[in-house]
């Protein structure tokens, strides 16, 4: 009986130094990142766009990729929300328990596991299909596509969760089914919408391989839906591959700025969530 | 403070029969609550007790595949009859559950939900509102300096009166009770029973309960179901003390009373 004790020991001593060891890992990355990166960001480079010598360690900044970054995560996730939320609603209520939702469910999980570049490839497929240039429009869809499954799943699970009292206790004051939806069940379910959008905003504006192709790149800020659009994640790719040494310090810039609006999302994901959920059952 | 006019009314089940899918759960059901008093539902679990409850309110009917037939007089007028207004039946007919189960919003929007949802916009009225439903069901001391927090930060006790301040806040003739200690401590359950007391004089009160105890400390009138048929109604007393249908004794002997 000596031994349940020790191996009791052995087994949180093992997974308290994983758990410090997966922490460690994930701040290393960002202090390195933040190491290499903090001394290229100037004001002059959030600001201004690259200047005719900038790929050759001349002046100017990346405003074009942090702008184009944020156009197009941020149209991405709202195409990615017109169409996911009918989607899950749909497989919430009506759809409920049967074949046909958990072949969706199914194919939405495959479609979360599928390479971005796959579906930056389909992308690009059906952009030239359709006869369109790599654009921003372009990109947001393609984006979208790769959004879709995380805002779908995370509301329909969220949905899952909503205890069936609540609401016969909605509909046992005389609400209706509407009523019901709106004031109550979609109450329950909004801290866990936002959390799965802005998983998915952060999952859109970090990708590099679905826009390699269809949104193309530009040193210009976008004016249209049709103009082709810089990303940060596809201009650290470039300024890696450069042979100027200024070039490549200043990736880590773009990595640090990336990094930080990923940051600011999550963050920003939990007050809202910390806000939504008050009043929420759990 | 106003105090709602005496408006309960009595309730009167005719031959009502309730199916899910093809079983039978209530087999012709004839019973009387009247008006202003408490009348207690007992039997063993299964007997269809809860099912006959949320008939009254046309709650049944929200479970898949679930049929109703007969008819609930409520007052005069059948909640079953054509061209009557489901929300207006639930909203007469309260419903408070086993469970507490508060809106996911605050104190305050709890209560004023109801009356919000049938219309009521103006603040101070449904300030009023809110204050004195919290009163009737003696919770108004205990919140009155937090209606705006969190009701998952009150005590399951505190809970289920906020859910019957909820209930009452739309004005209601009938409160049906399921079971509404059975998930509380006796100290909470004992003051939950005390509004009920309080609350008969205004409301006719239908509690369905296993506790025979609490039948008998709370209820005027007790039916007793057995298999989706009533074996035995009457006044609590008799009822309860000395049955006379064989299952009822049964019933009564195994509780040990």
């Amino acid at each position: 009986m000596i031994g349940r004790r020790a191996v009791d020991r052995v087994f949180r001593m093992g997974a308290m130094l994983v758990t410090a060891s997966v922490f460690g890992g994930l701040l290393s990355v960002v202090a390195w990142t933040a190491a290499k990166g903090l001394g290229t960001v100037t004001w002059c480079m959030l600001t201004q766009t690259p200047a005719w010598s900038y790929y050759l360690g001349g002046g100017g900044g990346i405003a074009n990729a942090i702008v184009g970054s944020a156009c197009l995560a941020a149209g991405a996730t709202l195409i990615a929300l017109a169409v996911g939320v009918p989607c899950a609603l749909y497989l919430g209520t009506y759809a409920r328990g049967s074949r046909l939702a958990e072949l969706v469910r199914a194919s939405l999980e495959t479609l979360w596991g599928v390479p971005s570049i796959v579906v930056g490839a389909f992308g690009f497929a059906l952009m030239v299909w359709l006869g369109l240039k790599p654009s921003l429009l372009v990109g947001m869809g393609t984006v979208a596509l790769l959004e879709l499954p995380v805002i779908v799943r995370s509301i329909d699970e969220v949905m899952r969760t909503v205890p069936s009292e609540l609401e016969e206790a909605s509909l046992a004051l005389g609400a209706t089914r509407a009523e019901t939806a709106t004031r109550v069940i979609a109450r329950q379910c909004m801290p866990g919408a936002v959390t799965g959008t802005l998983l998915a905003f952060g999952r859109g504006i970090g990708d590099a391989a679905a826009v390699m192709l269809t949104a193309g790149f530009t040193d210009a800020v976008p004016r249209s839906l049709t103009d082709p659009v810089a990303t940060l994640p596809l201009l650290v790719l470039y300024q890696l591959g450069s042979p100027v040494d200024q070039v490549r310090q200043r990736a880590y810039g773009a990595c640090l700025v990336l990094t930080l609006i990923v940051a600011a999302t999550s963050l920003a994901s939990r007050l809202v969530w910390l806000r939504l959920a008050r009043h929420v059952a759990r | 403070m106003e105090v709602k006019p005496v408006s309960g009314v009595p309730i009167t089940l005719n031959e009502l029969r309730l199916w899910y899918g093809e079983t039978p759960v209530l087999r012709g059901i004839n019973a009387q609550m009247p008006a202003r008093k408490v009348t207690a539902v007992v039997g063993p679990s299964g007997c269809g007790k809860s099912s006959m409850l949320r008939c009254i309110n046309r709650m049944a009917e929200l479970t898949p595949g679930a049929r109703v037939a007969g008819s609930v007089l409520i007052g005069k007028r059948c909640a079953y009859a054509r061209g009557v207004d489901v929300t207006e039946v639930r909203r007469r007919v309260g419903l408070i559950a086993q469970r507490p189960t508060p809106l996911p919003m605050s104190i305050f929007d709890n209560v004023a939900y109801g009356p919000r949802i049938h219309g009521i916009r103006d603040k101070e009225q449904l300030h009023s509102i809110v204050e004195r439903a919290l009163t009737s069901a003696g919770l108004w001391h205990e919140v009155r300096d937090r209606l705006w927090a969190s009701p998952h930060t009150l005590s399951i006790g505190q809970q289920q009166r906020l859910c019957l301040a909820r209930g009452l806040a739309v004005e209601p003739d009938v409160l049906l009770f399921d079971e509404p200690t059975a998930s509380l401590d006796p100290v909470s359950a004992l003051r939950v029973e005390q509004e009920i007391l309080a609350l008969k004089r205004r409301y006719t009160c239908v509690i369905v309960t296993h506790n025979l105890q609490q039948a008998l400390r709370i209820a005027d009138y007790a039916i007793f179901m057995h298999k989706g048929e009533i074996a035995e109604q009457g006044p609590a007393e008799q009822v309860l003390r000395s049955p006379t249908h064989a299952y009822t004794q049964a019933y009564i002997d195994g509780s040990g009373i």
